[in-house]
C-alpha cells in the first residue's frame, strides 16, 4: 500500500508470491468497527479473555496478573496479583453457594502450580490451591455435581471450597490439553495423541468417596490433539496437529466422521514450488473450532473451514484466511465469523450462499484442496464432478481489524460493547462500532445537561 | 480566534526588540521632506511622534521633602525607553496633582498622632508639551522618620497615547491597584518593624533615664531638685509620652486589616450588602491577611540603643529607599507586577482592545474554546472562576471586567461635581476623615462592583482631582473607574440623568490650587457632561486629533475612526440614537440595573447576548464593511442549549458564505500595509503587541512563525488541503522526512489545524524515530517522523504502511502525500493558496477565525437535542440519521467531507463536556475505512 514509502516495491511483490491471501482495500462499508481504545496493563503476552457479566471481562497472560476491565469504558477495574508465572488458564467460576454475596468468582491456574480463586468484585483471593506436582493446563466445571476438574500431568477433581475429592494417576507428562465434559458423568481429556474418557462417582451409600474412572482410550488420531469442542448434545469434534478433525458420537464415543487426509500431501503438489512453502505441517493444524446448530468452523493453519453436520462436508473454506496461523475463531450470530491469527489481524467473514457456481474453480474436498494453482492446471478435472462438489457457500471478507503488532491471542464478543482482542504484544483493544458509541455519547451529553438543568431554556 | 481579519491588520508583529523597518534611502530628487519628527524613528502617521520617548514605560516618583519631586525608577529600566524625556519635570508634573490629603499628625481633638490609612488616588493626566500622557496613581507609605511619617510616591504609565490610558483606564487602574497593595503592604510590615525598634529604643532609654534620675535623687539630698534634674525629669516624660504615642501608632498599623474589614460593618443604610461585602472582602484580601497576621511578629533580636533628647533635624539625614521602604521582598514582587504592567499594555489601543475582545468573546465559548485555543487562556479562567465566586454584581457588567474583580478603590461622582469640574475645578481636597466618613471610604473601596449599591456612595467619594500647571490636562480621574465598568457599554451615560442617582450630600470640600487648570476630561465626568459640554470637547482634548485629519489616507482612515469609537467608549450614548439596537439593548440592560428602565423589556437580550454584543461594536465601527455579528455568532453557542433560537443568520449558509467573503476582502485589502496603519496610535517602538494575557511576547512568536510557515506550506503544496482536512478530521497526520529541522518545523506549523482533545496537552508529537504503534496514533494527531535510509529505518516504515488506514502521510522528501480525498469547501477556505495574506500572525489569526466558526457549527450540532435522540418513542434510527444529514449539509451548509470535521469536532465536544473530570476521559481512535489516495507533485 505504501510502496512508495518503502521504494522499489519488493517487498509486496514477495508477499504476492508467497500467498494469494484474500485483501480488501481500505474501504469496509460493512465493517462496523470504527473505533478503537487500546487497554495497557499486561508487561507480557496476554493469552486469555473471559467475559464476567455484560460489562466486564477480565485477561491474563504470561506477566501472571489478571486485570478486569470495564468492557464500555476501558476503564481497568481491578489487578489481581497473587500467581508469580504466567497464566495457563482461566475460567470463570460458579458463586459458591455457602456464600451470601454473589460476587462473580473466577479461577485462573498458573505455571507456578497453584489455582486462584478470585472475587472479581472485591479484588480478593478467596482460596489458593499450591498442592499440584504439575502445572494445570485446563480447568473444567462441572456445575451438575458441583465439582471442578484440573488437568495437569494428572486429573484432579475439586468440589468448590477447593478440596480435593480424588485423582487420577499420573497420565503423561505431556499433560492434558484439552477437557471436556459429556453426558454420564464422564469427561473427555485429550492427552498427546488420545483421547481418555473418565468417569466420575459421585458418593453413594457404599462409599462417601469421590472416584474417577478410566473408561476408555481412543487411538485414532495420528498425533497430538490441539482442540475439542462439544458440538451440540450429540456429538464432540477434535482436531489434531496434522489436520485431522473427528466428530465422535457424545454417548458411544464412536467416530461419526473423519476427515483426516488433511495432513496428507498429494503427491502432484510436490511438484509445485509456491505450495510446498506453505506445506509445513503446522499449516494444517487444527487450533480452534467453533461450531453453531449446523455447521462446525475449524480454523485450520492459516485457513478456515465450514464443516455442514448433517451433509457431512466441507461447505465453504477460506484457505488462506490470514497471513499466519488462525488461533481464534468465533461465530457471531448474524452468520458472521471472526477469526484472529498470529499475523497480527483480525478479520471478520461473512458465511454467504453462493448464488451461481463461481467461475473460479473450488477445490472439492476438505482435505485434498491444496493448491491455487493446481485447479487451474488440472484442466482435465471434470467440470461437472467439480459442480456437485462445489462448496455451496462462501466466506467473504468483511473487513479486517488491524491494530495489534504481534500475534492476537483471543478474542471476546459482546454484543453491546463490541469486540475485545488481546495479542502477545501486550496491549488489549477495545473495537468499537463508531456510531453507536456516538450514539452514546450523545445520549450521555443530553443526560448531564439534563442533570445540570441546561437542557431546558429558563423563562 | 475571534479576532476579526480586519482587525487583524491592525496588530504588529515585530518585536520590540526589532529595529524599526528602514526602507532603503529614496534617491535625493524624489525624497519628500522629511516628516517632523522622523529623526525619532517614528511614523509619520503616528500622533505620538512628539513624545520624547519611544515607547510606554511606568514611572515612579517621589515627593521627598528634602529636594521635592524627584523621579525613583523607570519600568523597562532602560534609558532608550524614556530617551529625552524629562523624567525631574514629569514627576514635578504627576506628583503636583496629588490632592490627597496625606494627613498625619496630630488631628484636633486627639492626643496621639493618628495614622490614615489612605486611599490611593489615581489621575490621569496629560502634557501635551511633552506629548505624554499618565495614568498616575498616587500611594502614601510610612515612614517612621519622615514628616508626618509619610512618604508620597507614584506610580504612573506614561503613554503617547491618550486614548491608550483612557480607555485601559479600568484595567491599569486594577493592575497598579495591585502592585500598591503590594507596596503598601510591604511598608506596613516595615513600619510596624521599624516602630518595635523605636519601642524597645525608647524603653531603654526610659529605662536608663530611669536610673539617672535615681542616681541624682540619691546623690542630692539637699531637699529641692537641681535644674539638671527638672531637665532629665522632663525628658522622662516626654520619652514616656513618644512610648505611648509610638505604641498606639503600632497599635494603628497592626489594627489595618482589621480595621478596614470592620469599618464597613456600621455602615448606614447599607446593612444589607455590606455582610457580601466583608466577606467579599476577606476572600480577596485573604492572602493579604494571612500574611499581615505574621508579619507584624517574629523580629530577629535587636539591641536597643539610646536616643538623644533631641532628635537630629531631618535634613541631613539620609532618607529610606523605596526598598528600604517596603520590605526587599515586597518590593522586588512590585517590581515583578510593574514590569507585568508594561508587558500586558504593550502595544497599540487597537490591539489591546482587540484581545480583551477576544478574550471576553472566548470565555462565552467555554464549551467549544478547548478545541483550538492556547492554553494561556486556562489560568485565565481557572483565576476568573474563583474570582467570580462571588455573587455578581449587576446583570450588565461586561465579562471584560469580570476580569478586575479586585478590590478596586472606587468611586462615583455625583453630576453636580462634576458640572463644576468643568470649569476650573477646586482641587485641593481636604478630607474630613472624621471616623464615620473613614469607614465610608472604606466600604467604598473594598465594595464590589455593583452599581445600585454604589449609588450611595456616589458623591461622598467625590475627590477632585486636577493638576497645577496649564500645561497639565487632567484627563481622568479615579472615579472612572467606579463608573468605567458600565461606561464600557456606554451606557453608564444614561445613568447619571437619572434622578435617583443625582447626590447632593457633597462631602469633599475642594479647594483650587493653582490657576486655572484644564480639566479635559474625567471618564465619569464624561459621562456625565451634558450635550451641550460635550460638543465642545474632542477638540478640548487633543490637538492630536486635528493634526491627523491633515494628514493623508492613512491618518484619514483613523480619524473616520475614531469618533464614533470615541463616542462609543467615552463620550457614549448621549449621542447615541435609540433607534441602535445593540446600544439600545446595552442602555436597557445598564440602565435596569440601575434602576432606570429605558428600553422596552423586548429589547432585553439574554445576559451573555447584550455583554458581547457591546465590545465588538467598537471594532465593527472601525469598518463599515465589515459587519459579521461576532456577538450573535459566539455568544450563542455558549448558551448552553441553543437548540433553539439560534439566530436566523447564524444559520444561514449564504450569510456564512458573505461573511466570508468580506473577511477575505478585508483581509486582501489591509493585509499588510494596514498593520503598518494600525501604529497610528502607537509609540513607534511599541512594536510588540504582546499579548494582554501573560502569555507572553514567546507565543506569539510562535503563533507567528507557525502561521507562516503554514502559509508556506500551502503555497507549497497543492495537496494541501486533503492534508489540513486529515488533521481536522482526526486522521492521523505522519510528516516524514530525513530533516529533523524541517519536519518539526512543518509540524509546528500544521498544528494550529490540530483540535486538542482537552486543555492540557496538543495531540502533537513533533519528532519520532521508532516505529509508531497503535498507541500513538491513539494519542498524536500529527506526528514528525523520522525517515531512516538504513535497513532498521524500514520497520518505521513498514510499521507506518501497517497501519496505513489510521494515517495520513506526508512524504516531506518526495514531496508526496497519501491521505483519502478531500472535496469539501472548508479547507479550500481556511487555506487558500492564492490568499493575499502574508504575514504569519495574520495568517494564523485567519486560521483562528475559521476555526471558531467551524466550532460554532461543531457546538450547535452537538448540542442539538433531536438531532441525536429521537423525538419520540416511535421514531427509528434511520430517522434520526435522517434529520442529521439534512441538518449538517441544509443548515450548516457543508459539504461532502466537511461533514466529517464537525463530526469530529462533535466527538470531541462530547467527550469533553462528559468527562467527570478535565483530563480523564481517555482517547479513542476514531477513524474511516475510507480508501486513500497518493498525490504528488
Amino acid at each position: 500500500m505504501l510502496r512508495w514509502l518503502i521504494g522499489g516495491g519488493r517487498e509486496p511483490q514477495g508477499l504476492a508470491e508467497k500467498s494469494p491471501l484474500q485483501t480488501i482495500g481500505e474501504e469496509q462499508t460493512q465493517n462496523p468497527y470504527t473505533e478503537l481504545l487500546v487497554l495497557k496493563a499486561h508487561h507480557d503476552i496476554v493469552r486469555f479473555l473471559v467475559q464476567l457479566d455484560e460489562c466486564r471481562f477480565a485477561s491474563a497472560g504470561d506477566d501472571g496478573i489478571i486485570v478486569v476491565w470495564n468492557a464500555q469504558t476501558g476503564e481497568k477495574l481491578l489487578e489481581l496479583n497473587g500467581h508469580t508465572q504466567k497464566i495457563t488458564a482461566l475460567i470463570t467460576f460458579p458463586s459458591l453457594e455457602a456464600c451470601e454475596e454473589k460476587n462473580q468468582l473466577i479461577l485462573t491456574a498458573s505455571a507456578d502450580r497453584t489455582v486462584i480463586l478470585w472475587d472479581c468484585d472485591t479484588g480478593r483471593q478467596v482460596r489458593k490451591v499450591s498442592s499440584f506436582q504439575s502445572t494445570v493446563k485446563c480447568l473444567i466445571v462441572l456445575q451438575r455435581l458441583d465439582i471442578w476438574l484440573s488437568g495437569g500431568n494428572d486429573l484432579c477433581v475439586w468440589n468448590q471450597k477447593l478440596d480435593l475429592l480424588c485423582k487420577t494417576s499420573h497420565l503423561s507428562d505431556t499433560g492434558i490439553s484439552a477437557l471436556i465434559e459429556i453426558p454420564k458423568n464422564c469427561v473427555v481429556a485429550a492427552v498427546g495423541k488420545e483421547l481418555i474418557i473418565f468417569r466420575l462417582v459421585a458418593p453413594t451409600e457404599e462409599s462417601v468417596e469421590w472416584d474417577i474412572l478410566e473408561i476408555k482410550h481412543l487411538l485414532d488420531h495420528q498425533d497430538n490433539i490441539l482442540s475439542m469442542v462439544n458440538v451440540n448434545d450429540v456429538s464432540f469434534v477434535t482436531g489434531s496437529h496434522v489436520g485431522e478433525m473427528i466428530i465422535w458420537d457424545i454417548l458411544d464415543w464412536s467416530v461419526q466422521a473423519c476427515e483426516c487426509n488433511f495432513w496428507d500431501p498429494s503427491p502432484q503438489l510436490d511438484t509445485q514450488q509456491e505450495i510446498k512453502l506453505c506445506q509445513k505441517p503446522n499449516d494444517i493444524s487444527i487450533h480452534h473450532f467453533t461450531w453453531d446448530e449446523e455447521n462446525v468452523f475449524a480454523a485450520v493453519g492459516r485457513g478456515l473451514y465450514v464443516y455442514n453436520l448433517q451433509m457431512k462436508r466441507v461447505i465453504a473454506c477460506q484457505k488462506s484466511a490470514h497471513d499466519s496461523n488462525v488461533l481464534h475463531i468465533a461465530k457471531l450470530p448474524n452468520r458472521q465469523l471472526i477469526s484472529c491469527s498470529e499475523d497480527g489481524s483480525v478479520r471478520i467473514w461473512e458465511l454467504r450462499e453462493k448464488q451461481q457456481l463461481a467461475a473460479e474453480p473450488v477445490p472439492t474436498g476438505f482435505f485434498n484442496m491444496w493448491g491455487f494453482g493446481r485447479v487451474n492446471k488440472q484442466a482435465s478435472q471434470p467440470v461437472k464432478k467439480q459442480q456437485e462438489n462445489a462448496p455451496p457457500c462462501s466466506l467473504e471478507l468483511i473487513g479486517d481489524l488491524i491494530g495489534h503488532s504481534s500475534s492476537v491471542e483471543m478474542f471476546l464478543y459482546f454484543e453491546d460493547h463490541g469486540l475485545v482482542t488481546c495479542s502477545a504484544d501486550h496491549l488489549i483493544i477495545l473495537w468499537k462500532n463508531g456510531e453507536r458509541e456516538s450514539g452514546l455519547r450523545s445520549l450521555k451529553l443530553f443526560q448531564k445537561l439534563e442533570e445540570n438543568g441546561d437542557l431546558y431554556l429558563d423563562i | 480566534m475571534i479576532s476579526a481579519p480586519d482587525v487583524v491588520a491592525f496588530t504588529k508583529e515585530e518585536e520590540y526588540e526589532e529595529e524599526p523597518y528602514n526602507e532603503p534611502p529614496l534617491p535625493e530628487e524624489y525624497s519628500v521632506p522629511l516628516f517632523p519628527f522622523a529623526s525619532q524613528g517614528a511614523n509619520p502617521w503616528s500622533k505620538l511622534s512628539g513624545a520624547k520617548f519611544s515607547r510606554d514605560f511606568i514611572l515612579i516618583s517621589e515627593f521627598s521633602e528634602q529636594v521635592g519631586p524627584q523621579p525613583l525608577l523607570t519600568i523597562p529600566n532602560d534609558t532608550k525607553v524614556f530617551g529625552t524625556f524629562d523624567l525631574n519635570y514629569f514627576s514635578l508634573r504627576i506628583m503636583s496633582v496629588d490632592y490627597q490629603a496625606s494627613f498625619v499628625g496630630h488631628p484636633p481633638g486627639s492626643a496621639y498622632p493618628k495614622l490614615n490609612f489612605v486611599e490611593d488616588s489615581k489621575v490621569v493626566l496629560g502634557d501635551s508639551k511633552e506629548g505624554a500622557f499618565a495614568y498616575v496613581h498616587h500611594l502614601t507609605l510610612y515612614d517612621l522618620e519622615a514628616r508626618g511619617f509619610v512618604r508620597p510616591f507614584c506610580m504612573a504609565y506614561i503613554s503617547a497615547d491618550q486614548h491608550k490610558i483612557m480607555q485601559q483606564f479600568q484595567e491599569l487602574s486594577a493592575e497598579f491597584s495591585k502592585a500598591s497593595e503590594c507596596l503598601k503592604t510591604g511598608n506596613r510590615k516595615a513600619f510596624a518593624g521599624e516602630l518595635e525598634k523605636k519601642l524597645k529604643d525608647l524603653d531603654y532609654t526610659r529605662t536608663v533615664l530611669h536610673t539617672e534620675t535615681e542616681i541624682q535623687k540619691k546623690a542630692n539630698d539637699k531637699g529641692f531638685y537641681s535644674s539638671q534634674a527638672i531637665e532629665k525629669a522632663n525628658e522622662l516624660a516626654s520619652v514616656e509620652k513618644s512610648i505611648i504615642e509610638h505604641q498606639d501608632l503600632l497599635k494603628q498599623i497592626r489594627s489595618y486589616p482589621h480595621r478596614k474589614l470592620k469599618g464597613s460593618a456600621p455602615c448606614p443604610g447599607e446593612s444589607e450588602h455590606t455582610q457580601d461585602q466583608a466577606s467579599q472582602a476577606a476572600a480577596t484580601s485573604n492572602l493579604d491577611e494571612s500574611a499581615d497576621t505574621d508579619l507584624y511578629t517574629c523580629r530577629p533580636a535587636y539591641t536597643p540603643k539610646l536616643i538623644k533628647a533631641k532628635s537630629t533635624k531631618c535634613f541631613d539625614k539620609k532618607l529610606k529607599t523605596l526598598e528600604e521602604l517596603c520590605d526587599t521582598e515586597y518590593f522586588t514582587q512590585t517590581l515583578a507586577q510593574l514590569s507585568h504592567i508594561e508587558h500586558m499594555f504593550r502595544g497599540d489601543l487597537c490591539y489591546l482592545l482587540t484581545s480583551q475582545i477576544d478574550r471576553a468573546l472566548l470565555k462565552q465559548q467555554h464549551i467549544t474554546n478547548f478545541l483550538f485555543e492556547d492554553f494561556v487562556e486556562v489560568d485565565d479562567r481557572v483565576a476568573e472562576k474563583q474570582e467570580s465566586a462571588p455573587p455578581r454584581p449587576g446583570p450588565g457588567r461586561p465579562p471584560s471586567r469580570s476580569l478586575e474583580e479586585c478590590p478596586i478603590p472606587q468611586v462615583l461622582i455625583s453630576v453636580g461635581s462634576y458640572k463644576s469640574s468643568v470649569e476650573s475645578v477646586p482641587i485641593k481636597m481636604e478630607q474630613e476623615l472624621g471616623d464615620e466618613e473613614y469607614k465610608e471610604v472604606e466600604v467604598t473601596e473594598m465594595s464590589s462592583l455593583d452599581p445600585q449599591e454604589n449609588l450611595d456612595y456616589l458623591d461622598m467619594d467625590m475627590k477632585g482631582s486636577i493638576s497645577s500647571g496649564e500645561s497639565i490636562e487632567v484627563l481622568g480621574t479615579e472615579k472612572s473607574a467606579a463608573v468605567l465598568p458600565k461606561s464600557d457599554s456606554q451606557a453608564s451615560l444614561t445613568v447619571p440623568l437619572s434622578p435617583q442617582v443625582v447626590r447632593s450630600k457633597a462631602v469633599s470640600h475642594r479647594t483650587i490650587s493653582e490657576d486655572s487648570i484644564e480639566v479635559l476630561s474625567t471618564c465619569p465626568s464624561e459621562a456625565l457632561i451634558p450635550d451641550d459640554f460635550k460638543a465642545s470637547y474632542p477638540s478640548a482634548i487633543n490637538e492630536e486629533e486635528s493634526y491627523a485629519d491633515d494628514s493623508d489616507g492613512a491618518i484619514h482612515f483613523r480619524a473616520s475612526v475614531s469618533p464614533p469609537e470615541l463616542g462609543e467608549a467615552e463620550e457614549g450614548s448621549l449621542e447615541t440614537p435609540p433607534s441602535q439596537i445593540d446600544t439600545s439593548c446595552c442602555i436597557g440592560k445598564e440602565s435596569d440595573s440601575l434602576r432606570v428602565p429605558l428600553s422596552p423589556p423586548a429589547h432585553m437580550p439574554l445576559d451573555q447576548d447584550g455583554v458581547v454584543s457591546i465590545p465588538p461594536q467598537r471594532y465593527r465601527q472601525k469598518d463599515q464593511g465589515f459587519h459579521v455579528d461576532f456577538a450573535l455568532e459566539n455568544a450563542n453557542p455558549s448558551r448552553d442549549d441553543s437548540s433553539e433560537g439560534f439566530p436566523a443568520d447564524e444559520l444561514d449558509p449564504d450569510r456564512l458564505l458573505a461573511s466570508r467573503d468580506v473577511s477575505k476582502t478585508s483581509l486582501d485589502t489591509c493585509s499588510d500595509t494596514a498593520s503598518n496603519m494600525s501604529s497610528v496610535t502607537s509609540t513607534s517602538s511599541d512594536r510588540t503587541p504582546a499579548s494582554a494575557h501573560s502569555s507572553g511576547s514567546s507565543s506569539e512568536r510562535h503563533k507567528k512563525r507557525a502561521g507562516q510557515n503554514a502559509l508556506k506550506f500551502i503555497r507549497q503544496y497543492p495537496f494541501a488541503h486533503p492534508a489540513i482536512y486529515s488533521l481536522l478530521s482526526g486522521r492521523t497526520l505522519v510528516v516524514l522526512g530525513e530533516d529533523e529541522a524541517i519536519v518539526r518545523k512543518l509540524v509546528t506549523a500544521l498544528s494550529i489545524f490540530v483540535p486538542n482533545h482537552s486543555r492540557y496537552a496538543k495531540p502533537v508529537k513533533h519528532w519520532v524515530c521508532s516505529p509508531l504503534h497503535i498507541t500513538d496514533f491513539q494519542k498524536w494527531k500529527l506526528i514528525g517522523l523520522q525517515r531512516v535510509a538504513s535497513p532498521a529505518g524500514t520497520s518505521s516504515l513498514h510499521a507506518l504502511s501497517r497501519y496505513s488506514r489510521y494515517t495520513s502521510v506526508l512524504d516531506l522528501d518526495n514531496k508526496a502525500l497519501r491521505c483519502p480525498l478531500y472535496r469539501g469547501a472548508l479547507v479550500p477556505r481556511l487555506a487558500d493558496h492564492r490568499t493575499q495574506i502574508k504575514r504569519g500572525s495574520t495568517y494564523y489569526l485567519h486560521v483562528q477565525t475559521v476555526l471558531t466558526e467551524l466550532c460554532s457549527k461543531a457546538f450547535l450540532y452537538t448540542f442539538c437535542h433531536h438531532l441525536h435522540l429521537p423525538a419520540h418513542d416511535q421514531e427509528t434510527p434511520d430517522v434520526v440519521a435522517g434529520r442529521q444529514a439534512s441538518f449538517l449539509k441544509l443548515t450548516l451548509g457543508l459539504v461532502n467531507e466537511d461533514v466529517k470535521v464537525v463530526q469530529h469536532l462533535a466527538e470531541l465536544l462530547k467527550l469533553r463536556y462528559t468527562q467527570e473530570a478535565p483530563g480523564t476521559g481517555r482517547p479513542t481512535l476514531r477513524f474511516d475505512y475510507v480508501p486513500s489516495f497518493l498525490y504528488k507533485i
